[in-house]
């Protein structure tokens, strides 16, 4: 009984300290608009501007931190994080070991990038990122998949002939056609991936879900999120719209 | 930098680039050259330190140090380097945390390991999660630090276990006869001569350590290589400078510095070996004394 009675104490008191903790945020820092470092050296994007206004909501204080995006699953699992923002899609794969918040974007379309609009992307060679929903997808088409560690790498392979198309988030590649002066073209075909983007957290974090949670419930509630997601990505990204109201 | 960047988007020509090249992103590719200085500063006496000790320990008369001392160089260097520094860090940082986990947190009842993931209490966290960015920055650094320590004082101690082997017979004993005890032996005889015949070996660690130092990289440090593939990767509207891919100019500006790097490099050891064959029973040394030097 005594033991218990302590162990519930300590408990009280370890819950409590971390109420006072840090929470550190990880990111990748390389796939604007989701998340950049910008010119300054600083974490920047939408996940930024969002993040800073959860932790706000839910009174944490918060850190950024960047890892690598293929070791950002197990660098949370050992710790050196307590959040995944990264503009990482909520798939049953991940899942099965990490937990996610609710979505934070809506499921949104992937697309395919290329020099010419007539790219058979069934049997040409496709570029994505290594551990993306997008690579899996590729994997899986018939199409030759070539990965890479950063999503600029996937890009420069297309602009330098090693690879016929590039397949990533409609919202990454979207800027990056509009901006090549007519050399990059989105390709007609999109695909539907993910049930949306949330906060990767470890399954044992279950209170520190619950307070993101509340706090991505709050900002769909009270409207503000919708704008957010138009400012970074623009009038074309999909948004929640009425969704976001339900169960307010 | 300058009060004229206030707005990237006007500028041109060199206004624009002395403005891009000061950006606080670039402040930091600066300084992260200066990491890979100072880790080559603090890991070269650190591995030699290694080495030593470990080559000591390999001519020791007891039998479990000298097994210990040959066991330390031929695992280590059998292991390969990216495996190591891999499986290493996160060994020893796990490690750390458990052992301190342990001693500070008793009565914590769920388990470390929950399935994958690794789960001590607050307290045993190094450095504390409430710790501010950079602690966490030197911390990692640390670790580089002592892997690297360790895997080149492998090779340092084989090549210095091969240098004092080297050192004449003849000479060890005829100081012996003199009535020196085993340490006065070690330290005026052996110690002074051993490091002609360490010196080719040693130089060549060097010149692997300095190559080997963008290993930094994944680890998780974020080096020269990690900035320089940042900086050069390209850039859309979203950033105050867009511009394409210019990795391959940041690269190349990488090979300048380890080439200039290593080219130091040679002539310091150079003029090194010409001072230490001063003197010496070696084929040098006596090349230098005909020579009138």
């Amino acid at each position: 009984m005594k033991k218990l009675i302590l162990g519930a104490a300590f408990l009280a008191l370890a819950s409590g300290a971390a109420a006072a903790q840090t929470v550190r945020l990880g990111t990748e820092g390389a796939y604007p608009p989701y998340n950049f470092i910008n010119d300054a050296g600083q974490v920047d994007g939408f996940e930024r501007e969002l993040g800073d206004e959860l932790c706000k909501r839910a009174g944490l204080t918060c850190e950024w931190v960047t890892n690598d995006w293929d070791s950002i699953i197990p660098n949370l699992q050992s710790g050196n994080y307590d959040v995944i923002i990264a503009g990482m899609s909520i798939t049953d794969e991940r899942e099965k070991v990490i937990d996610f918040s609710m979505n934070y974007i809506p499921p949104a379309a992937s697309a395919y990038l290329a020099l010419a609009p007539d790219v058979d992307v069934k049997t040409g060679v496709i570029s994505a990122q290594v551990g993306t929903i997008q690579a899996g997808y590729v994997a899986e088409s018939g199409a030759t998949l070539l990965e890479f560690a950063t999503p600029d790498e996937t890009v420069a392979a297309v602009r330098n002939g090693e690879a016929d198309a590039v397949f990533a988030d409609k919202d990454y590649l979207a800027p990056i056609a509009a901006e090549s002066n007519g050399e990059l073209v989105l390709l007609a075909e999109e695909v539907a991936l993910g049930g949306g983007v949330g906060l990767g957290i470890r399954e044992s974090d279950k209170e520190l879900k619950a307070k993101f949670d509340a706090a991505i419930k709050s900002m769909k509630c009270d409207g503000t999120l919708d704008p957010m997601i138009v400012k970074w990505f623009g009038e074309s990204a999909t948004t929640f719209g009425d969704a976001a109201k339900e169960g307010c | 930098m300058f009060p004229y960047c206030a707005d990237p988007s006007s500028l041109e020509g060199l206004t624009w680039l002395s403005c891009y090249l000061t950006t606080g992103k670039h402040i930091s590719f600066y300084w992260s050259f200066l990491i890979v200085l100072s880790l080559l500063a603090v890991t070269a006496p650190l591995a030699l330190l290694f080495g030593f000790w470990g080559a000591r320990a390999a001519r020791s008369s007891i039998l479990p140090l000298r097994m210990l001392g040959k066991g330390y160089s031929a695992m280590v260097r059998g292991v390969p380097d990216i495996v190591f520094f891999l499986f290493f860090v996160i060994a020893l940082d796990q490690g750390l945390e458990w052992l301190f986990h342990q001693a500070r947190c008793p009565d914590w009842t769920e388990p470390v390991r929950q399935g994958l993931e690794f789960k001590v209490c607050p307290e045993a966290k190094i450095p504390p999660g409430s710790a501010p960015q950079i602690w966490h920055q030197l911390y990692g650094f640390g670790l580089a630090v002592f892997t690297f320590a360790i895997v080149f004082g492998a090779f340092a101690a084989n090549v210095l276990y091969g240098a004092m082997n080297a050192v004449p017979k003849a000479q060890l004993e005829t100081a012996e006869s003199y009535g020196m005890t085993a340490p006065q032996v070690f330290r005026r005889i052996l110690m002074p001569q051993m490091w002609v015949y360490a010196l080719p070996g040693l130089s060549n660690l060097w010149m692997i350590l300095i190559k080997a130092t963008p290993l930094l990289f994944l680890l998780g440090v974020q080096d020269i290589v990690y900035w320089a593939r940042e900086l050069g990767g390209a850039k859309t509207g979203a950033f105050d400078y867009p511009h394409p891919d210019w990795r391959l100019f940041y690269f190349i500006g990488l090979l300048v510095f380890y080439l200039c790097m290593t080219r130091l490099s040679e002539i310091v050891l150079g003029r090194l070996t010409l001072r230490l064959t001063q003197g010496q029973a070696t084929m040098a040394g006596e090349a230098q004394r005909r020579a009138g030097r």
